[in-house]
């Protein structure tokens, strides 16, 4: 049982880190690093890195927190701890 | 039937229907009182949180900023929903497992200190307090510009409301009002966005006409943002979607106040304790979900009005003839939010980068040759006749795209919304502090049930009368507060509570010096740079963004203090080795 929970603690700490890595690319890299780079790709009217940073990366943060519910509704299933 | 008329049924019915819900949900124990009984569906916390985070400033300020931002505005459409990631994916979970009522408790159990706990009362008290004034002046505010009485009485009211139904419904009062508040405030977001999105795109879904070619008139055809930058640049500002050009931002000043911003978000007490509310970790994270979605309407259409406003603004104004101007003008310029100084007297309003004149209009008696506000404040130089203020963007965007009068009645009592649900939040932090983690946790152990709700009670009404006499008498540094309150949230909650979470090893004097260090390094900063005229001398970045920077100081200080300090006693250790795991979140109360 000790055992099972620290795998579960690990697997929870690898989704995190994934997904903040996501966080991190879609809002610091791709809406302020790199925004001047992304403009010059157009997205229909928006120049790129600017919808990233108005628009893009809001819609991003929604999917991570989405996914990481989701992954964690099945792991907390699969250790048999959820409520 | 006018505009006022509308604006007063339109007022009366949403706060009707707020006392009323009060009254249905009022509370008779500590636990209904601080956390709604823990029993929130989801959905519900979600829209609570989404109305608790969205604040007056966010309705009617943030699309005005982006609108003369740009893309540096973005700071804050990152900043004010990225921390719901971190929120989401580092605290709200185990937060809820630990089930108490208010963050202070959280810091005082897990460092096993008392110190840490009184040190964690006073940032939530300061860091909601500050926030509360704003809150309040925006009520006084929408009172006075919609329903023409004074500023003053408008917050009095104000007041009156959020006691009633803080006081007798506690958190669960908060949370079901707060549904109602969303509802209306995101209604009355969205139906001038989407007319006004329709008006010059033609598409109805703000999201979209943002990126979308111009329908009609001299730049039909044309892409709104690449029209933007255009006139922008003819007019002598910078481009719309440009970043970090002259006058703008730097990178690594966009960067940290976004950081300071998503980690202040993460850290700020009212929007923890929201996530006690709900009856397991799964609900937890999520009513996480829910609360960005909601958030995610609102900010996602705030820069699509910005772009819309500004089109519409320099399109409208700019090298019109006063007499031509739309009657909007004229309208807003009787409540001072535009003005206009002829500079050249030819009776046209030209609009340039730069301020026409110094500071906010102050309007003599007389009336102009055409018919204008004359001013009293002397002109600067350069070409610029037109002073517009930011809240204009969101206010009068109703009257702008030509909309119907219980359009305009039904934004007042959306921004009377936001400004509400944010204030009850913000009281209920202060009050629980005082009341559970000072009164109850430190000074009478023994207190009846009934005694503690009694003085939960009466410290909403000390809270309401504090936070009402700051709305009435704003200190003249209310707006630089804000960036306070967001610096210290970041460099001393987030931190304290990660490490807490995810560190057993971290220890109650790595915490306390961490805190206190963060803190006063970023109270410092911002001291020094805000009120003394230093500089920002920390790699240039601005006072907002300086509470990233105090967020490291208190991991790096909390790490190495812990370290060279005895490990936590076992029963901490086993406490975070519990909040870790969601089963049993439905039992985990104490008290």
């Amino acid at each position: 049982m000790k055992h099972d929970l620290r795998a579960y603690w690990r697997t929870n700490i690898c989704y995190m880190a994934v997904l903040l890595c996501v966080w991190a690319a879609i809002s610091y890299l791709c809406g302020i690093v790199f925004v001047r780079e992304l403009n010059a790709v157009m997205l229909g009217g928006f120049p790129l890195g600017f919808w990233f940073a108005q628009q893009g990366s809001i819609f991003g943060f929604l999917v991570i927190i989405l996914v990481y519910f989701l992954l964690m509704r099945r792991l907390d299933r699969k250790y048999g701890i959820d409520e | 039937m006018s505009t006022t008329v509308w604006t007063y049924i339109m007022v009366g019915i949403t706060f009707s229907l707020y006392l009323g819900i009060a009254w249905v949900s009022r509370v008779r124990d500590t636990r209904g009182f601080y956390v709604a009984g823990g029993g929130v569906p989801p959905l519900a916390n979600g829209m609570a949180t989404a109305a608790d985070w969205m604040s007056a400033a966010s309705f009617m300020g943030m699309a005005g900023i982006i609108s003369f931002a740009g893309y540096t505005g973005s700071i804050y459409l990152m900043g004010w929903t990225g921390g719901y990631v971190l929120l989401a994916l580092l605290l709200a979970p185990y937060l809820r497992k630990f089930g108490k009522f208010t963050v202070p408790d959280f810091v005082g159990d897990r460092y096993y200190s008392g110190t840490a706990r009184v040190v964690a009362l006073l940032c939530a008290v300061f860091v909601s307090l500050t926030y509360v004034a704003g809150q309040m002046r925006g009520v006084g505010i929408v009172f006075s510009r919609f329903l023409e009485v004074d500023v003053n009485t408008g917050v009095i009211i104000g007041m009156a409301i959020v006691f009633f139904y803080a006081g007798i419904g506690g958190m669960k009062g908060i949370t079901w009002t707060q549904v109602a508040q969303y509802s209306v405030l995101i209604v009355a977001f969205i139906i001038p966005a989407a007319a006004i999105s329709k008006m010059i795109t033609g598409t109805a879904i703000p999201q979209l006409g943002f990126g979308s070619a111009i329908a009609h008139g001299p730049h039909a055809g044309k892409y709104l943002l690449e029209t933007l930058d255009a006139i922008g640049r003819d007019l002598g500002f910078a481009g719309y979607t440009e970043a970090f050009g002259a006058g703008g931002r730097s990178m690594q000043d966009v960067i940290a106040i976004t950081m300071a911003l998503m980690v202040g978000t993460a850290g700020l007490p009212h929007v923890i304790i929201r996530f006690y509310t709900v009856p397991t970790v799964r609900g937890a994270r999520l009513s996480a979900v829910y609360a960005l979605l909601f958030i995610a309407v609102l900010y996602t259409t705030a820069p699509a009005i910005a772009a819309f406003a500004r089109y519409n603004l320099v399109n409208s104004l700019n090298n019109v003839a006063y007499t031509q101007a739309p009657s909007w003008f004229a309208n807003w310029e009787r409540t001072g939010l535009v003005a206009w100084l002829d500079k050249n007297n030819d009776g046209i309003i030209q609009y340039r980068s730069g301020n026409a004149f110094a500071g906010k209009p102050d309007f003599s008696a007389l009336q102009g040759a055409h018919g204008q506000r004359l001013l009293h404040n002397a002109a600067l130089d350069g070409e610029n006749e037109l002073y517009v203020d930011r809240d204009i963007i969101v206010l009068a965007n109703p009257e702008i795209a030509g909309l119907a009068p219980w359009v305009i009645a039904l934004v007042a009592a959306g921004a009377l919304a936001a400004a509400l649900s944010t204030a009850s939040g913000l009281l209920l932090v202060i009050a629980s502090s005082i009341s559970h983690d000072l009164y109850y946790r430190m000074l009478d152990r023994q207190a009846s049930e009934k005694k503690r709700l009694l003085v939960g009670r009466v410290m909403i009404g000390v809270a309401v009368c504090i936070a009402g006499y700051f709305g009435m008498n704003p200190p003249g540094f209310v707006a630089q507060v804000v960036a306070l309150a967001f610096g210290l949230a970041a460099s001393s909650f987030f931190p304290t509570l990660v490490l807490g979470i995810f560190w057993k090893r971290a220890t109650r004097e790595g915490a306390i010096t961490g805190m206190v260090c963060g803190i006063g390094f970023t109270m410092f900063y911002i001291v020094q740079t805000k009120f003394m005229g230093v500089s920002p001398w920390f790699f240039g970045i601005s006072p907002e963004g300086i509470g990233c920077i105090g967020m490291l100081v208190n991991f790096v200080l909390t790490a190495a203090v812990s370290l060279v300090t005895p490990p936590p006693p076992a029963e901490v250790q086993e406490m975070v080795e519990s909040i870790r795991i969601p089963r049993g979140a439905s039992a985990a109360i104490d008290h």
